[in-house]
Order: C-alpha cells, then structure tokens, then sequence
C-alpha cells in the first residue's frame, strides 16, 4: 500500500528527474495503474505520515507507534520510503545550497580582485596579537600557532558564554547583542566597503547621498534579516552580511594564521557538534527541548523562513530566533558556533517552521527548504577569498578551492546523525562509508 | 586585447558547454552534483600528476632545457594516464552508486541512469579541463597587451593555445567520457585503450604547436570522429536522429494517452 501511494505521489510532482528519465525508456503505465488505484485519503495520509516520518527522531517514534497498529514491515517501508525521499530531495536541497555559497564566493573573490584594500595590510586584529613578521620559519609558524590558540579560545569562551545565557533564558540580552552587531555589520561595515569600492573605480559621491543610500541599506537590512521580508531579499542581505564579514577577516587575519585558524575552527566545529556535551550540541539540544526554532535569523534558509515572522511574537519564542551573525569581534566567535549548529540544524529540517503555531499550513517536503548557517558561508569565503589574495593572481587556485568547497558543502549538509544517515550526494557517500 | 577578445575567446571555448549544461545539466540537481563531483576527480588527477611532474623536474635540475622538453612529454604522457585512471575510478564510484540508488528506488530503477552519467561526467571532465586551461589566459586578455610581441605566434590566443584547442578538448572529454563508460560497462577493453590513445594523441599533437594547421587540423577530425562514435556508442543512428528530429507527434499522441487514463479513475 505504501509503496503504491508512494508511485501515485510521486506521479504528481512536476518535474522529478525520475519520472522525466523514464518517459523516455518504457511508459510507466503499470506502476501508474497501481498508483491510481489507492484511494486518495490515503494517499493523502502516507504524505503526512512520510513528512512526520521524514523528521527527527520524536517525530520517528511517534510514527512508528502508529504503523505499529498491525504492520511491523511499514516501519521499515516508512524508513526507505523516508530515506528515498530524503534522497530525491537532498539532491535539490545540495543545489538550493550551491547557489547561496557560490553568491557569496563570487562576491568575496570579485572584492578581493579588484578592490585592493582588502589585500593590504593594516594591522592585525587583537585576538591575533602576534605578527607574522618574523624573519625565520619557525618563529612565524610558531606565532601562527599562538594566535590560532588565542582565537579558538576566544571562539570557545563566546560559545560557552551564548549557551550559558541561552539556557537561562537571557533572551534579552542575546537579543540586544545581535541587534548591535547586525546593525554594525550593516552600517559601519558597509559604508568602509563602500568607500573602498568608490575609491577603486574613482567615483565621487557627496555626503548626503552617501547617508541616504546607507541608510536605507541598513534600515531595510535590519527589518529582513530581524524581522518580516521577503524571502529573496533576506537571502540576499544574509549573503551580503556573509561577505562583509568574511572580508574583513581575510584583511585583518595574517596569512599563516588564516589558514591554521581555518584547519583548527573546523576541528573545533567538529568536537563541539558530535562530542556529547559539546557547547553547540548542548544549544541544539536545549532548543529542541523547549521546542524553539534555532536562531532563525543567523541562519541561512531557502524557503518559507517568513513563517517564522509570522509567528505571534511572544518574546521567549522570538529571542533565540532574532539572533544574527555578529559583527564586531565579541560576536565573531558567537556566529562561527550557532552557524555550526545550523549546518547541524539543516539535517534535522523537523521542527523548525514553529510547529505550535496552526496560522500557517505545514509546508509540504519539497518547499520545506535547507538551512545553512552563516558561519559556514563566512569559513568558505575566507577560504577562497584567501586562496584569491595570496595565490598572486593565480584563478586555478581560486577553482580549485570553490569545487572543493562545493564538494565538502555538500557533504556537511547531511551529517550522519544517529540512524538518519543520509546524504545527499546520492549514494555515494553511503557507499563510501560501506567501503 | 581587451573585452572583445576576452568575450570572443571565451564563447569560442565555452559556448559549446554552457549550452550543453544550460539544456540538459542545470535544471536537474543529480545532474549537478555528478558534474561538480567529476571536476572534483579531474582536479585531484591534475594535482597528482603536477605533484610528480614537479618531483621530477626538481630531481632532475631545472636548467637543463633538452631534459626539460622530455621531462615534459612524459609529464603530459603521466597526466594523460592519470585523468584516464580518474576517469576509471568515477564510473566505479557512479556504478556503485547508481546501484544504490536502483536499490532505493520503489521500480528497481536509479533516476539516472549510468548513459547519463557517462555523459555528464565527460562533460565535467572536459570543462574543468578547459577551465583550467583558459581562465588564467582569459584574465590577462582583459588587460592590455600584445600576443607574440616577442616574435611567437600571433594567433596563439585563438588557435591552438587557447580557444579552438579548449573547445575541441572539451567536446573530447566528453564523448570520451560516454565511450569509456560504455567499454567499462560492456567490459570493451579495446575500445577503452582507443581511448586512451586517442586522448595520448591528441596531448601529444600538441607539442607540434606553433604549426596550427599541423595540430588544429587533426584535433577536430579526431573530435569530429569520436563524436561519431560516442553517437554510435549511446544507441544513436541516423533512423533516431530523424525520428528526434520529427519527434513532436509522437510525443503528443503519448501525452494525450496519459491524460486519457487518468480522467475516468480519478472520479
């Protein structure tokens, strides 16, 4: 029964790359006969059950409680039928992902290439107080290394910080803390980028004109990202956000220092989400407790993110959902560990739309979307952004790294967590992992 | 030099593939994933076979310029086996794969079949190829300059060295990619060394380079015919051809079929 709803539906999709291919080997008009044949309540029944189905575990025990009436084998249905989904969709979710990651590296790349002040060198950020200007070797790999250590531990003292007032409900507090740094990123930052630009291609633009055009950047960047907008919009001010951030990091970090910075914020990344007491598992864990989205607003979503504006705002509910990728060096660590969160959040794609709320229909799979967190746009741009800056105009380099990126993307979109371990670069990761 | 040779040069060299990726890769995600993973496999090739180019011309001192010239004809030789090798170890990885996902799927067929990965897997190879060969030279056309103001060749930019050469590599990679596949398939492991010859050959036809018409001339007829064959290959001839080519009828008669059978049962 459940295999044939499951043909009947998936007849119904427009463009499913399955249903296209096989028009053109054989008609696949036994299958589609058998399909026809479930009646339509239960078609629409299995679509429920594989949606709740297709989430986390609760939701997965809840489901097999009910299949468990009389049926032992569809639990196992449901799980392949879940993961088949999964599947089909996780390809389309990998692409949802390319596009923003890509935007936001051909910003970056295009910067770095044309605008020279983000490759001179202006100092150093105080969490990387050791210069690498060190005639031997050893003396530079070793402040590389020291500097590495003062920015982890910066990064894990932020985190421990955000968890900590997280979990004590001091909503307010990472509320506010997100507003100043969100409004710094939108209007300080943007306004030296913007001068940076002018002075590149030599075009003047008088004072007032200048306030006018910040201003409505900022002023409508900060109602999108915190509040309502439209969809495409907050994308885009989240890509531009990303961006700002990941340039100001490839100015200020020297070069060594980047580059073991990146190799230990991944480890870190790493440790914080699968240990068990991880700060990062801890925020997820709590939310998911509490039953409230994971700072909705830090994170990067491909679809239906307004239905979180539309939500009533109750302010517990709202807290956690405001914050946003902090500028300012306080928030820099904070930003690198929820957006880690989020690329673990973007697996779970369960509760997130605000389930309590009824004003709004549960949307279906296809339109759920994928979520990313800002983080990882901001750790792939400095990536490439610094194989453009350092590789002496060398473009290969710049490929390389973006295919690679592109790659390791879309593996992290799927870590396998618990038994849900799929992935969406089809079977191969499975049969990899087989392997 | 300037925008117009820049954009001249990279439609000459892309245009044949960004039309193929715009029609048949971009709009289907599967699709998408095996390109950028088969550019992923091209690359760490590349990488290999400059990491041992490089150990070698170290090893053998980088003045001499006779060594040098043989250093590279082996160099290129080595990449050439290497990309092949690569190429091997993706249809094993798109094999495994797609049984996989023949496994998961409720008819026992994977929503893509191993045809359409050969396809976009050549594909993939051949653009990072040419994306590889041409970007660099592609961004200092855009500044000023003149070519072979040193006495070489004028046309290098949109002969051999650059444009047609990307091109007909590119067009290459990717029937090479459906031949290969196939012969792996079927276990032709004639056809795979053709191939691989093939590809030998065409590397080495480039050494022969500031006489264009002594590279240019073969390249595209070997293109021309490993297009042929790769046709052949995938099941095309020319009864298909005409019948793709007056397609529209029959592929409305068969929609109106599905349209018939779904009316009466949905009441």
């Amino acid at each position: 029964m459940i295999t044939i709803m499951n043909n009947s539906d998936s007849e119904e999709e427009p463009c499913n790359e399955r249903t296209s291919l096989m028009s053109a080997e054989s008609p696949p008009v036994p299958s589609y006969q058998d399909g026809l044949q479930a009646s339509e309540a239960g078609k629409f029944q299995a679509h429920r059950k594989r949606r709740t189905g297709s989430s986390r575990s609760p939701n997965n025990v809840a489901d097999e409680d009910v299949s468990a009436a009389g049926f032992p084998v569809r639990e196992s249905t449901l799980d392949d039928e879940e993961e088949e989904l999964t599947l089909k969709y996780g390809a389309k979710h990998v692409i949802m992902l390319f596009v923003p990651v890509t935007l936001c590296m051909i910003v970056v790349v295009a910067t770095i290439k044309s605008v020279h002040f983000y490759t001179e060198k202006n100092g150093q950020l105080i969490y990387t107080p050791f210069s690498e200007d060190t005639p031997s070797v050893g003396q530079r790999l070793l402040n590389s290394v020291l500097n590495t250590i003062i920015m982890i531990s910066v990064i894990i003292v932020m985190t421990l910080f955000l968890v900590v007032l997280y979990k004590y409900r001091c909503y307010k507090f990472i509320h506010g803390w997100l507003i100043l740094s969100s409004l710094m990123l939108l209007f300080l930052f943007t306004y030296i980028y913007l001068g940076e630009v002018l002075k590149t291609y030599n075009v003047a633009m008088d004072y007032p004109t200048l306030f006018l055009i910040i201003w409505n950047f900022g002023a409508v960047g900060m109602i999108c990202i915190h509040w309502k907008g439209p969809l495409k919009l907050q994308q885009a001010y989240l890509i531009m956000i990303s961006a700002l951030m990941a340039l100001v990091f490839i100015k200020y970090l020297p070069e060594w220092s980047a580059w073991v910075i990146l190799g230990a914020v991944s480890i870190y990344d790493l440790m914080a989400v699968l240990c068990p007491k991880g700060p990062l598992r801890l925020l997820v864990e709590t939310a998911q407790e509490r039953n409230e989205p994971i700072f909705p607003a830090l994170i990067y979503s491909s679809a239906m993110m307004w239905t979180v504006g539309m939500v009533k705002p109750d302010a517990a509910a709202r807290g956690p959902s405001q914050q946003i990728q902090d500028a300012d060096e306080d928030g820099r660590e904070n930003h690198w560990s929820p957006s880690h969160a989020d690329s673990h959040v973007s697996e779970m794609r369960g509760p997130v739309p605000t389930c309590p709320i009824t004003s709004f229909e549960e949307p279906k799979e296809e339109e759920r979307g994928v979520k990313l967190g800002l983080g990882d746009f901001i750790f792939y741009s400095v990536l490439v952004g610094k194989a453009a800056a350092t590789a002496s105009g060398d473009w290969n380099t710049t490929l390389a790294c973006f295919v690679a990126i592109l790659i390791t993307s879309s593996r992290a979109v799927h870590v396998p967590h618990g038994n849900a371990s799929l992935s969406p670069l089809l079977c191969i990761n499975r049969q990899l992992v087989q392997i | 030099m300037g925008a117009a040779v820049f954009f001249g040069c990279a439609g000459i060299a892309f245009g044949p593939a960004l039309a193929l990726v715009l029609l048949t890769v971009a709009a289907e995600p599967l699709r998408v994933i095996v390109l950028v993973a088969g550019a992923f496999f091209w690359l760490v090739s590349l990488l290999l076979s400059s990491l041992l180019w490089f150990v070698a011309v170290q090893l053998s001192g980088p003045q001499d310029p006779r060594p040098q010239e043989r250093l590279l004809l082996l160099g290129a030789a080595l990449s050439v086996l290497l990309q092949e090798s690569f190429r091997f170890a993706y249809f094993k990885l798109l094999k495994k794969a797609d049984e996989g996902l023949a496994a998961l799927s409720e008819d026992g067929r994977s929503p893509l079949s191993l045809r359409h990965m050969a396809y976009v897997s050549g594909l993939s190879f051949g653009l990072s190829s040419s994306i590889f060969s041409l970007t660099n030279l592609l961004a200092e056309a855009v500044g000023p300059g003149t070519v072979g103001i040193h006495g070489d060749s004028p046309y290098y930019f949109i002969t051999s060295g650059e444009t047609f050469l990307a091109m007909a590599l590119l067009l290459l990679h990717t029937f090479w990619g459906v031949i290969f596949f196939d012969a792996c398939q079927r276990c032709r492991y004639g056809c795979l060394g053709l191939v691989v010859a093939s590809h030998l050959l065409t590397s080495g036809l480039t050494f022969l380079n500031p006489r264009y018409e002594a590279t240019l001339g073969p390249i595209f007829i070997l293109t021309l015919g490993t297009a042929l064959w790769a046709f052949l290959t995938a099941g095309g001839s020319f009864r298909n051809l005409l019948k793709c080519l007056s397609c529209k009828q029959e592929e409305d008669s068969r929609v109106m079929m599905y349209s018939a059978l779904r009316g009466p049962c949905e009441d």
